[in-house]
């Protein structure tokens, strides 16, 4: 064969490999080894990714880096959220956040931004409704967002005392949430 | 009855379908004189199975109309005290009816190449429909086998569970059967291209006759995106218009092939250049479509869109996959090597801009392709559990529109085979120069976040560039207005559709800009509180309780202040939907053509306070407005003389051509 004859055979060759890949993929799904719709985050079982977040302006709080969490974590399990004011579903849960602080747990928050998507209410948002958070980063690229796996917020982690992710909700904490997974992981995990 | 007619008449459009998968090919194989009768066959047995497919679709129509709850699919999709149109609508708003319609605008596509084609040549004509009939023939089997929208249910159930209340919206009247139109246009691109490998012969006739039903094809992709995308806006209540939903990528995927697909046909039709990228854009932009229908209904991914997944019609799906695409790309590796590259042009020219427009696309489309799978394979691989969200594609996506915006300015007024780029450019000054102060004027004055202020600069430079090659096409201000007007009318409506397309994904691309900037405000407010949003104030007076036929919900009241005087009241809605036990956002949008005000309601909270949330969207509505331009300007494109090639008599037929694919 030439080289021309392999470049054209190159997408049904692809195209084999792919459908090779959906058809263990549709195995999977039917003995159960493979659920598409568990998506539990990337980062369950690993250790917090690295980054250093500067603080969120006018917040009096300070940044945020990925040794801060690991520190404060050696004392016990902590909570990291991605919030933004625009979002209705971080208000929703804003409460709990506010009731676990003030119960003592470390809860630390990542300000969301993506692209144009930016958000200069977030320091009125906390005055007005409480800031339940011991420090603040801001994350003005995304790119922290991108490698926690953000899909939206509000987004929660809980972080055990080793610095390893246990925990991922996307979505808002609901209060059964709050007292079927969070409260216990924490119990568990302190 | 009723449905049993309509399960026999599945069977026998299966039937008529295999004929006309095998007959014609083999009278194309024999040859024109000694096959002529076996080829003759094509176009009898696609009509006839349009024909039974239609009357299969009536018959699932009808029994949702009449709420038959023997049948299992309406038991299971929709509710006596459904409105009308929902019921209706409702016959594709599940996986067995949504097939059926794919099925049936798949026959009515065999059908238009049957009837309208006449002046293919024989045995191409016969190659196509014989394609078509093939693929027909796999989705046929697919759904009375795995999808028999048509099965009975005992004992007779007293009501039925009722549609997805997200569903329940008018937009399901019209989305869907865009969106199919759509997918399944791209198969007759898909057929002519197999055809043509068969025949081993593509040439710049070929390229005339693939780009209607590419155009055609593309335009139901964008409106069917384009109302997707709205009902999105209006339905889910997220104030977003886009949300980079895995079966929205599906969607967006086979787009853009299929833009570069008709751009690449422009220089196969002008230059017989470009014949095997080509081909390979045409079988891929199918297999595409094909892609999504397999993501959707096998359950493999997961998102708003999916339907209830059952991985054993997954495995049928993928292999109909696998013979279609696979089959088509082995053609694509055993026959393509032999078609000769002819055309030689410059990388400066008309032909090099086109290149450049398909790479970009592409690389937009594998994109998109690899944020959508990639977490598939991941986790199936190495078992790693991803997800990827909207900032991978806006970190992505935008840096490849960036530049193919700004070169979309200058392709069109490129000559064929080489080109002055200086001299293009210079004609652009004029433009430019507007830009340029556009720009420095918004960011001095309006606002100083760099990437909106790209987009309206870039939105303005597009529009402006298609102002430019309309002014240049017709010499505007050299020579008198008058002849300049005439040289307009006679313009060929190719450019003219072109150009309006060109223009609208500036204005499109506008709105997605405005998006950008657009205020948002989310409060608790009590009864009486007054708040702001952009430049509105609105005043909430409290919540009342309406009864729908189906649902119940609450109202809250907001009143649109100006000067201290209410001008307008704004109603948004949250209901709740006791058969399927869901709850539903309805926005309140006040549209004035250049902004739209936007509000939701949320929960209320123990003190009686209700969250609201609202948006300012200025420019909003003209994303929606830019879409529907594409599509208008694909249909100007459609009605060029130039597409309707064939014997003059038949001119006033072939005119009928693009009405019927569209």
């Amino acid at each position: 064969m030439t080289r021309r004859q392999v470049m054209f055979a190159l997408p049904a060759l692809a195209t084999l490999g792919a459908a090779g890949g959906f058809y263990a993929m549709l195995s999977g799904m039917r003995s159960g080894s493979f659920d598409p719709r568990g998506v539990p985050s990337a980062l369950i079982g690993r250790s917090v990714p690295g980054f250093d977040l500067a603080a969120l302006p006018g917040s009096n709080k300070p940044g945020l880096a990925s040794r801060d969490i690991i520190a404060a974590a050696a004392q016990r399990p902590v909570l990291v959220n991605f919030f933004a004011s625009w979002c209705v579903p971080c208000l929703v849960e804003h409460p709990h956040l506010m009731r676990l602080a003030a119960e003592g747990v470390p809860v630390f928050g990542i300000n969301y931004h993506s692209g144009s998507q930016t958000d200069p209410g977030a320091v009125a948002w906390l005055r007005r409704h409480g800031d339940p958070f011991l420090r603040i980063g801001i994350d003005l690229t995304g790119r922290v967002a991108v490698d926690f796996g953000v899909y939206g917020v509000p987004e929660t982690y809980i972080i055990d005392r080793q610095g390893v992710v246990r925990w991922r909700m996307a979505g808002p904490i609901t209060p059964e949430i709050l007292d079927e997974q969070v409260r216990p992981l924490l119990r568990r995990l302190a | 009855m009723i449905p049993e007619l309509g399960h026999f008449a599945l069977v026998l459009a299966l039937l008529l379908a295999a004929a006309q998968s095998i007959l014609p090919l083999v009278g194309a194989a024999r040859g024109e004189v000694r096959g002529a009768l076996l080829m003759a066959t094509g176009p009898t047995t696609a009509i006839g199975h349009a024909v039974f497919v239609a009357t299969a679709f009536g018959c699932l129509m009808w029994s949702f109309a009449v709420s038959d709850f023997s049948v299992e699919n309406v038991y299971q999709n929709s509710h006596s005290l459904k409105p009308m149109l929902y019921k209706i609508t409702g016959t594709w708003g599940n996986h067995e009816g949504s097939m059926v319609l794919w099925l049936l605008i798949l026959a009515l596509c065999s059908a238009a190449v049957a009837a309208f084609g006449q002046n293919l040549p024989a045995t191409l004509k016969a190659r196509v429909l014989a394609v078509l009939g093939m693929v027909a023939t796999g989705f046929l089997l697919f759904t009375i086998l795995t999808s028999n929208p048509f099965n009975r249910v005992w004992p007779l159930p007293e009501n039925g569970q009722d549609l997805n209340p997200l569903l329940q919206d008018p937009g399901l009247a019209f989305h869907p059967p865009f969106l199919y139109l759509g997918y399944v246009g791209t198969a007759v691109a898909f057929a002519f291209a197999c055809a043509a490998l068969i025949e081993g012969r593509v040439d710049a006739a070929w390229g005339r006759w693939v780009r209607p039903w590419t155009l055609a094809a593309w335009c139901s992709l964008t409106l069917g995106i384009g109302l997707g995308s709205w009902w999105a806006y209006y339905e889910l209540g997220w104030g977003g218009f886009w949300f980079w939903d895995p079966v929205e990528n599906a969607s967006l995927m086979p787009w853009l092939l299929a833009t570069a697909l008709l751009h690449s046909a422009i220089v196969v039709e002008k230059r017989e250049a470009l014949k095997v990228w080509t081909i390979l854009l045409a079988l891929l932009t199918f297999s595409l479509s094909l892609l999504g229908t397999f993501l959707v209904r096998s359950g493999v991914l997961n998102s708003v869109h999916a339907f209830a997944n059952d991985p054993e019609r997954g495995v049928f799906i993928l292999i109909l996959l696998a013979i279609t695409v696979g089959g088509s790309l082995l053609l694509f590796a055993w026959r393509a090597p032999s078609l000769e590259p002819k055309g030689i042009f410059s990388p400066i020219s008309r032909e090099g801009s086109l290149v450049l427009n398909n790479l970009l696309f592409a690389t937009a489309c594998a994109v998109v392709f690899v944020g959508t799978l990639y977490p598939l394979f991941a986790d199936l691989m190495f078992d790693a559990k991803i997800t990827v969200g909207p900032p991978f594609y806006n970190a992505t996506v935008f840096p490849v529109f960036v530049p193919l915006l700004v070169a979309m300015a200058v392709g069109p007024l490129l000559p064929w085979k080489r080109a002055d780029l200086w001299a293009a450019l210079a004609r652009l000054r004029l433009a430019a120069a507007i830009v340029l102060a556009f720009a420095v004027l918004y960011i001095a004055m309006v606002d100083r976040r760099l990437l909106p202020a790209l987009g309206f600069a870039l939105a303005l430079w597009v529009v402006l560039a298609a102002g430019t090659d309309l002014a240049e096409r017709i010499r505007l201000g050299r020579i008198p207005l008058r002849e300049s007007l005439a040289r307009a009318r006679g313009l060929p409506r190719g450019a003219v559709g072109g150009i309006i397309a060109h223009a609208a994904i500036g204005i499109c691309l506008a709105g997605i800009a405005g998006k950008g900037i657009a205020p948002e405000r989310i409060t608790l407010m009590r009864p009486g509180e007054i708040t702001t949003v952009g430049p509105h104030t609105l005043r909430f007076d409290g919540q009342r309780d309406i009864i729908g036929p189906n649902w119940r919900g609450t109202a809250g009241v907001l009143t649109l202040l100006r000067d201290g005087e209410p001008v307008a009241i704004l109603e948004p809605q949250r209901r709740f939907y006791p058969v399927q036990r869901m709850a539903t956002t309805e926005a309140a949008i006040r549209t004035s053509g250049i902004a739209d005000l936007y509000a939701v309601i949320g929960e209320t909270s123990a003190e009686g306070a209700t969250v609201v949330r609202l948006h300012w969207n200025p420019l909003a509505p003209w994303i929606w407005v830019g879409t529907v331009l594409m599509a208008v300007g694909g249909l100007v494109s459609l009605t060029d003389r130039r597409l309707r090639v064939g014997a003059p008599a038949r001119r006033r037929r072939e005119a009928a051509v693009p009405a019927a694919a569209e």
